[in-house]
């Protein structure tokens, strides 16, 4: 218990800091979002009129703490008729779109987290299975084949990886949609069809590099002397194989799963971008393009409270999967 | 160990093919970009309409591969693609190699200080690579590339904003190579022989960890071109017309279907020039030290 409280609190400091320095950051940045809302022409006063009302004037620390606020109590931009309501949690408001940032997200992010979730599982699943195979034929052909890709495969960006598998299976066979996203609810098979194809681009890349984590690992625990007791006891090779040899090799891989979280949120990014799926890194681009700086600093302080989030789930497991880690170990963001 | 280390890598760099496959295509690469004009009478920025048809799409088979132009042209434009692609390699090598030196400088500033003194600072440093490590860096580029000045060059902000998040592996093989060497029989001669810290740090960590930090900074090359890659593919990296592998990329996802050519010349570049630095840069980690082979990140 006091190691799942001391987690937490690590991660809400995590957070605090985090966010604090990116909306810091952020809106002291030359790009005036009032300016760009202000309308033409904009007379001085119209533009303090609009800082004014998007909370602007204050000085920064203040609308740290009025962003922080609004998250859990919600905000209303200015006083006057014309007054915007952001419910709680409010992330900030958009004057582009018209729409609190909030929304905006809860809108896309399903489309991410389908994507991410599902590429993250069969990640881990086929390059923890090639990765055995691998380390149980080591030396064969099927060895080196499989490493020799997985070599080729890190080098290979995620969206020219897409593109290719675009064309091939998309265009030219016309197996698999090209583009665009089903919500769950309304189908799940379709969901998983328009997903197929982007789950697998994303997950390739990534599972090269747990296969060959999982191969070194393997072999590595198949030389411990416990390994050598146990064959030596009469257990059968499936077994020693299940029991001992990847009940150790789950917890670096776990490690490495838990450091890789952030970049597999870029790679769904740069994957929506390739199927043209409309989830939040196509908001963030959308955002960039016209300057939204309420919609980037949303996107931004979610991406990373979800990062550390999972993070910190992460780094329980290994409490599970590793008695030994609740001393030895400390999270990476606690 | 300044003076063997090189002794050392040479011949095992030597004795490993793929290595040697890598820094050969990696040289070439460089020479190309360097060579540019000189390859190409072409320039990456003059309209050639006849070789595209009414709907922009290139004439010819291939993507209007012909004399005139080796490897296609672009569609709508049709500028020469490997003329883009050759002077693309210039924006990629040049973000690349940029890109590293600075995150090489904080890595090294952040680790070798965090390995030498140690107590809350090293805390500090240590928890602070940690977490930009697992950061949604992309996300935070993105975030970055959005607000920064509009005076800066674009290229500029490119190189800062990418290396900005390049540095925490850099950070942490110091920091563990600086500790290592702080209880060094010459260093703690030195400590006794009243050098002040920062001459110890200068003198004898740094140089020392030279090596380490050449192998370590070819090995992030790759990853740098590939995030300035990203980022012009998304359309928020170098700006047009400077010539971006990523962002022809990203052009071409339109184009697709039509012109696939115009998708695989730049996709081959990219994969090329990652794969060499890789190669190169494993090659000569295991150089460096045979043990470090599974310490990649």
């Amino acid at each position: 218990m006091t190691r799942v409280s001391k987690r937490l609190g690590g991660m809400i400091l995590v957070l605090l800091i985090v966010s604090f320095l990116t909306y810091v950051v952020l809106i002291a940045a030359p790009a005036d979002p009032a300016l760009m809302s202000c309308g033409r022409p904009c007379t001085p006063d119209r533009l303090a009129d609009a800082r004014a009302f998007m909370g602007y004037d204050e000085p920064l620390i203040a609308q740290y703490v009025s962003f922080l606020t609004g998250i859990f109590t919600g905000r209303t931009f200015g006083s006057t008729a014309a007054a915007v309501e952001c419910a709680a949690p409010c992330l900030g408001y958009s004057f582009r779109l018209g729409a609190p940032v909030t929304e905006l997200i809860a809108d896309r992010a399903p489309v991410t987290f389908s994507l991410a979730i599902g590429a993250a599982v069969l990640w881990l699943v086929l390059g923890v299975a090639a990765g055995t195979i691998s380390a149980v034929k080591r030396g064969t052909l099927l060895d080196r084949a499989a490493m020799t890709l997985s070599v080729a495969a890190v080098s290979a960006p995620a969206y020219l990886v897409g593109l290719i598998g675009l064309l091939i299976f998309g265009f030219t066979l016309d197996m698999v949609p090209v583009s665009g996203y089903v919500p769950l609810t309304e189908s799940p098979i379709d969901w998983a069809w328009h997903l197929i194809l982007p789950w697998l681009v994303l997950a390739l890349i990534s599972a090269a590099v747990y296969a060959r984590l999982t191969r070194t690992q393997l072999l590595d625990v198949l030389g411990e002397d416990f390994v050598r007791t146990a064959r030596a006891k009469g257990l059968r090779e499936g077994v020693v194989l299940r029991r001992h040899g990847l009940r150790n090799t789950l917890v670096p891989i776990v490690t490495y799963f838990g450091l890789d979280l952030g970049s597999l949120l870029g790679g769904a990014v740069l994957t929506e971008r390739v199927f043209s799926m409309p989830g939040l890194g196509s908001l963030l681009i959308d955002a960039f393009g016209n300057a939204d700086l309420p919609v980037i600093i949303g996107i931004t302080l979610f991406s990373t409270a979800m990062i550390v989030a999972a993070n910190a789930a992460v780094d329980l497991l290994h409490g599970v999967l590793d008695p030994r880690v609740t001393h030895v170990q400390k999270g990476i963001f606690s | 160990m300044t003076e063997t280390a090189p002794a050392r890598i040479w011949p095992r760099l030597r004795a490993d093919r793929w290595a040697v496959g890598g820094a050969t295509v990696a040289a070439l690469l460089i020479v190309a970009a360097a060579a540019a004009p000189l390859l190409t009478s072409t320039d990456p920025y003059t309209y050639d309409l006849d070789a595209v048809s009414g709907s922009g799409v290139p004439l010819g088979t291939g993507g209007g591969i012909g004399a005139d132009h080796w490897l296609g042209v672009e569609p709508m434009t049709g500028r020469d693609l490997f003329a883009i692609v050759l002077h693309g390699a210039r924006t990629s090598l040049l973000v690349g190699v940029g890109a590293t030196l600075v995150a090489v400088l904080i890595g090294v500033a952040v680790g070798a200080t965090a390995g030498f003194a140690g107590g809350w600072w090293d805390a500090l440093a240590s928890r602070t690579t940690d977490v930009v490590f697992g950061f949604p860096a992309l996300i935070f580029m993105i975030a970055l590339s959005a607000v920064a000045p509009p005076e800066i060059p674009r290229l500029l902000i490119v190189v800062l904003v990418v290396g900005f998040f390049g540095w925490p592996p850099i950070a942490r093989v110091v920091r563990a190579q600086t500790i290592t060497l702080r209880h060094r029989t010459f260093v703690v001669a030195a400590v006794a022989l009243g050098a002040r810290p920062h001459q110890v740090l200068w003198r004898h960590i740094l140089p020392n960890l030279l090596p380490t930090v050449l192998v370590f900074g070819t090995m992030l090359i790759p990853s740098m071109i590939g995030a300035e890659a990203a980022l012009s593919f998304l359309g928020v990296g170098v700006p047009p017309p400077t010539p971006s592998w990523g962002r022809t990329i990203g052009d071409a996802v339109s184009w697709v279907q039509l012109d696939p050519m115009y998708l695989l010349v730049p996709g081959t570049a990219l994969f090329a020039a990652t794969l060499s630095f890789n190669l190169l840069g494993d090659g000569l980690r295991d150089a460096l030290d045979p043990k470090l082979r599974e310490l990649r990140r």
